[in-house]
């Protein structure tokens, strides 16, 4: 579209050459408004209250310049809370790359019951995540839970099964599990959009040149997907980070804060213990992960522009 | 035909398997929420039978919990959220797309970027707000707050959507002696209907999805909306009512998923084609 519509520039301004820019800024200026009002606004206030010592009470803080970002500093729960934001994120984005990657260039093929399919393997992403976040915690129940059944019929546990939510370690594997199976579908909706982009004719040189399985997925179809790839697992990586409703909803950041991470810590500090200057300094470290995602979003953008 | 046959054994060997796990949760959903509230907690019997199947869970469900008020108030905010995406992101996304060039484009991928900004880094000081204000508690603090997430993201998808949409076309209608406003309103949103409704329905789920400001600016049972109500009060105890749960995940989700997959084509062309094209 951009090459049709910068080959005829006389045609398009023409007819309005006088109120154009006047036209454009009315129709963006209530959205940047708004967007400024209830984003910019409420970013640059998080700022501010994280040097105060605000409560939720008394809605009035002073400033106490960096003492809020030292005491979190200091304190072990928020350590590990960037530790487990950290190790979430990447385990549970590592498994979507990986199976999006093989989901999406095989739904990508015509297949019978093809619609159906797609629509089971979509349930999880457009479910409300905070409902099926709660179903987790049926299927995990430790008396109950259908998982221990399963694979004890399968004989891969024996008759003392794991409590999934109740031990450190396997709440954290239960976590990246439900992260990995929410953002799974999504990976792979962003890579079937990139393998459709792939023109016909490389397919076609492809077969010219024998290329063929591993061979061209390797040399030809991965190198056209990486852009697309990337888009798909930093947005991943945007969605995991700041998450707080798996995690709130599964643990709470327990058992013995072995799941805290950035959003949950954030939470209990600034709404449940009332501390709102801390709790604001807490949310502040998702900064510099939105910062690196960003960042990557515009390098992407460019080099799309130049090639 | 060799090679057909190949490729669809690699198709079905890899999506069944897939689309098998990504349903067991919801599949177990769907056992549990017809079993009566004893047969849930019964581990004689085997966890997949369906003897004594019964709807009690449902009807508890829309009789004795505010589940229906749930559902209403989780329209209502969906609806005027909707209605104020449109009236700022349609108006935005159009000129992003075609009149403001090259300022433009760095303008969208701006906007797209604050669609980055989470909930979970604004909720602290937007409660203090929305309780400075007197919000605390009324569905209006959800209203006023969810665009802020729905708009720019509406933005990006809308931009994809009307650079698709030939130039000649609103070229003719100036011809034709239209303004260029009556041009946008009687041509290009007209045409841009699908985009549009595609734009509804994935401003919508964002809204049916949201937690983080529900649970923190609504205290109430009744005020609730879904996704922050049946986390919090279906809780009854420590002994779940899981059945009911179970339904009252259901119940938003199939029709959802649905009108994703319904959609999703248009969704991946919009999603796309904002400005990285």
């Amino acid at each position: 579209m951009e090459a049709v519509a910068s080959s005829t520039p006389r045609s398009r301004w023409r007819h309005a050459t006088d109120s154009r820019g006047f036209l454009a800024a009315f129709l963006i200026t209530p959205a940047v408004v708004f967007i400024g009002a209830l984003v910019g606004g409420p970013l640059i206030l998080a700022v501010y209250l994280s040097f105060t010592d605000a409560t939720a009470g008394s809605l009035s803080g002073s400033w106490v310049g960096l003492r809020n970002f030292r005491a979190e500093l200091h304190n072990p729960v928020f350590v590990d809370a960037v530790w487990h934001t950290f190790l979430f994120t990447v385990i549970s984005q590592l498994i979507v790359i990986v199976c999006a990657g093989l989901l999406a260039h095989a739904l990508v093929k015509s297949f019978r019951g093809r619609w159906i399919l797609r629509f089971f393997i979509l349930l999880p992403w457009a479910a409300p995540v905070a409902l099926t976040t709660i179903g987790f915690l049926w299927f995990f129940d430790p008396t109950f839970s259908i998982l221990n059944t399963i694979l004890r019929d399968l004989h891969l546990i024996g008759s003392s099964p794991p409590n999934w939510l109740g031990t450190p370690r396997n709440a954290m594997a239960s976590i990246i599990t439900v992260h990995a199976w929410r953002i799974l579908p999504f990976a792979t909706v962003i890579f079937l959009a990139g393998i459709a982009s792939i023109p016909k004719e490389v397919d076609d040189a492809a077969a010219i040149d024998a290329a063929t399985g591993l061979k061209k997925f390797w040399y030809v179809s991965l190198p056209l997907q990486l852009p697309i790839a990337t888009v798909a697992l930093l947005f991943g990586i945007v969605f995991t980070a700041t998450d707080m409703t798996v995690t709130y909803i599964l643990t709470n950041g327990g058992p013995f804060n072995s799941t805290q991470v950035l959003t949950t810590w954030a939470f209990q500090t600034g709404i449940q213990s009332g501390s709102l200057g801390e709790g604001a300094a807490v949310s502040l470290f998702l900064l510099p992960v939105l910062a690196f995602v960003a960042i990557g979003m515009l390098v992407f953008a460019r080099r799309v522009e130049v090639s | 035909m060799r090679v057909a046959w190949r490729e669809r054994a690699f198709a079905y060997g890899v999506v069944v398997p897939f689309a098998f796990v990504l349903m067991i949760p919801f599949v177990w959903m769907a056992f549990t929420a017809f079993k009566s509230q004893a047969g849930v907690f019964d581990l004689s019997r085997s966890p997949f039978s369906l003897k004594g199947d019964t709807v009690a869970g449902w009807t508890f469900l829309l009789h004795h919990t505010p589940y229906v008020r749930w559902l209403g108030n989780t329209a209502l905010v969906g609806g005027a959220v909707v209605a104020i995406t449109l009236v700022l992101a349609l108006p935005a996304g159009y000129a992003l797309a075609r009149l403001s060039g090259r300022t433009g484009q760095a303008l969208g991928v701006a906007i797209f970027l604050t669609y980055l900004v989470p909930p979970t880094l604004l909720f602290l000081p937007l409660s203090r707000v929305v309780s400075k204000v007197g919000l605390q508690d009324k569905l209006w603090s959800l209203i006023l707050v969810y665009p802020s997430f729905t708009v720019p993201f509406s933005i990006w998808l809308l931009m994809g959507f009307f650079k698709t949409i030939p130039q000649e076309l609103e070229d003719a209608a100036l011809m034709d002696g239209c303004s260029r406003l009556q041009a946008l309103i009687r041509i290009v949103f007209p045409i841009s209907l699908p985009g549009i409704l595609t734009v509804v329905i994935f401003s919508f789920s964002l809204v049916v999805n949201e937690f983080i400001y529900a649970i923190t600016f609504i205290a109430t049972s009744h005020q609730r909306t879904l996704s922050a109500g049946v986390p919090t009060d279906l809780v009854r105890g420590d002994l779940f009512n899981w059945p009911s749960i179970m339904s009252a995940i259901l119940i938003p989700s199939i029709p959802l998923a649905l009108v994703y997959n319904a959609f999703l084509n248009r969704f991946i062309a919009g999603f796309t084609g904002g400005a990285f094209r």
